[in-house]
């Protein structure tokens, strides 16, 4: 039996290892190597200079780099304390209405995230769904909100808001209500509670949720664009630009080494730490 | 601990405003469908569905809607039987690379989908593929066969290896247990997998962008027409791919359901 596991195991592995070397691997290994040739070629026979890799420092894309990873990590800290009730509610609260809820958010991921967004700038323009029937109601306006960095984290909040919430509902559901109810017994505070029993506990699922919505938010494109006017260049845009109005590939290849070096690194770390067995079903 | 009614309450009224922040936009985007003003302004004034007629009448909204079909078909039956096999890999047989292939299909769900797009575009250049919607269904896959075969890999951790041994004992092959025992039991969830890769692959922006070369899914033309030049068409195809996607929810929710009644009703008569 374990020799027919191992051999089964193995070869049914395959197809999506193949999917993965020749369309996951492969095209990451292009990437680093036209990061390494010099500025404007389109063929890797050339001779490898860094010249790109210094361009992304004397022509300021740090700072894209800088706002997005800035943004990306707003907006996870923000989702992780709007989260956080209504994750409780779904673990421990709500009964039949999580499934509701969770229904509700799951279809929400089936919309195209471009329409959403775009369904918040006729929401919030001038003239739009909110300042639009206030004007028309009360004769009073206000400005609009869309073009700045708030709104763009506000999208980023908005579209990777089911990626923190099922982690960590998943998360605080591994808290036992017994451990809740013996501090409570022998005089602990809410807060005590929170900081020393269910944050701690539920630890799996605020890392997983966390770095999930960090890592989706730090490479997102959409939000700056839309919302965001070109008020903050995000680094998935630099990239964008330097392989297409640019030209420069390899140029957009080193931006997105940076890129990739970063969020993979983190990727990794985490999902190094993690247990799918565990997460996912019973332990063997 | 039990909860307190107050703070249920509050709970509960928490997470509908939650609900109603996730629809609020399409909300917008469904009065600005129905406008007849080519440019928008709200409160709507009148109210008309001509650009619901125009966009079935037009062969652009049919080239796009044939594409993004197209595209999306192929992803979900080629990831349903690689998530098939996949998810045995990764919940079912013990053996020695598992955690390895656990890990690996984590990382193109993690990775910035903008920068696998424009990797894929260099690598079919790099080997002289000429980008088109094949092309897409390949970057699609990338991202989407991994998220079906976690979704597969659910079922089948639950689902008990003593039945397949049984069958084994019995003199069954390895490819009888496969079609008799094990494809019937990982059903569910092999339905699941195949809605969320069709949805997936259906709403994918960032991937299709930079892969299907001259040809256009529905997103990136309602990406294109949002960033500049704007067309009254945009809250209209918006709101048909939307109501698209729920019908599509919908049929597979339905079967889901006449297909379990009709399994019980059979099994009271046996």
């Amino acid at each position: 039996m374990e020799r027919t596991d191992r051999k089964l195991g193995l070869l049914s592995s395959l197809p999506l290892t193949i999917v993965l070397l020749l369309a996951f691997l492969a095209p990451l290994v292009v990437v680093a190597l036209f990061s390494i040739m010099p500025q404007k070629v389109f063929s890797l026979a050339n001779v490898p200079d860094f010249s790109a890799y210094s361009v992304f420092f004397s022509q300021g894309y740090y700072k894209s780099l800088l706002w997005s990873l800035g943004m990306a990590l707003a907006s996870t800290a923000i989702l992780l304390v709007i989260s956080w009730p209504l994750a409780y509610g779904m673990a421990k609260v709500f009964g039949r209405f999580s499934l509701v809820l969770t229904i509700a958010v799951v279809m929400s991921l089936f919309v195209s995230e471009n329409i959403r967004l775009f369904g918040w700038v006729l929401t919030l323009m001038k003239g739009g769904l909110i300042e639009g029937h206030l004007r028309a109601w009360t004769g009073v306006g206000f400005d609009s909100p869309l073009y700045g960095v708030p709104i763009i984290i506000f999208g980023l909040v908005y579209v990777y808001l089911p990626f923190m919430l099922f982690p960590l509902a998943q998360g605080i559901a591994m808290v036992p209500d017994d451990t809740r109810q013996a501090a409570a017994d022998l005089g602990a505070t809410k807060w005590q509670i929170l900081t020393q029993i269910e944050i701690p506990l539920a630890a799996p699922g605020i890392v997983v949720g966390s770095l999930l919505s960090f890592v989706l938010a730090a490479g997102a494109l959409a939000e700056s664009k839309i919302l965001g006017g070109q008020t903050v260049i995000a680094i998935a845009d630099d990239v964008e630009t330097a392989f297409t109005f640019g030209q420069n590939w390899p140029l957009g290849s080193a931006l997105s080494m940076i890129l990739i070096v970063i969020i993979g690194g983190l990727a990794l770390f985490g999902v190094s730490r993690v247990d799918l067995d565990a997460i996912m079903g019973r332990k063997r | 601990m039990p909860t307190s009614r107050s703070t249920r309450i509050a709970l509960f009224v928490y997470g509908i405003f939650i609900i109603a922040f996730l629809y609020l936009p399409l909300i917008s985007v469904g009065f600005a469908s129905i406008s007849k003003a080519r440019y928008l302004s709200f409160p709507i004034k009148r109210y008309s569905t001509k650009w619901y007629s125009d966009a079935v009448e037009s062969s652009t909204v049919h080239d796009l809607l044939t594409t993004s079909l197209s595209v999306a078909l192929l992803v979900t039956v080629i990831s349903v039987v690689i998530a098939f096999f996949g998810a045995l890999a990764f919940a079912r047989y013990q053996w020695r690379y598992r955690t390895t292939f656990q890990k690996l299909i984590l990382l193109p769900i993690f990775f910035p989908q903008t920068v696998l797009g424009l990797a894929l575009l260099m690598w079919f250049n790099s080997i002289g593929i000429i980008p088109s919607w094949k092309t897409a269904v390949v970057a699609h896959l990338v991202w989407i066969a991994p998220i079906a075969t976690l979704i597969v890999a659910i079922r089948a951790y639950s689902f008990d290896p003593a039945l397949e041994e049984a069958a084994r004992d019995m003199g069954a092959n390895t490819w009888t247990i496969l079609r008799e025992i094990t494809l019937p039991l990982l059903m569910p969830g092999l339905v699941s997998a195949a809605l969320f890769a069709f949805l997936l692959s259906w709403g994918n922006f960032p991937l299709s962008l930079f892969t299907t070369g001259a040809d256009s899914t529905l997103p990136e033309w309602l990406y294109a027409k949002m960033v500049s030049g704007y067309s009254p068409l945009v809250p209209t195809l918006g709101i048909m791919s939307v109501c698209g996607s729920f019908l599509i929810i919908m049929v597979a929710l339905s079967i889901a359901w006449l297909y379990r009644t009709n399994k019980e009703a059979r099994a009271a008569r046996n």
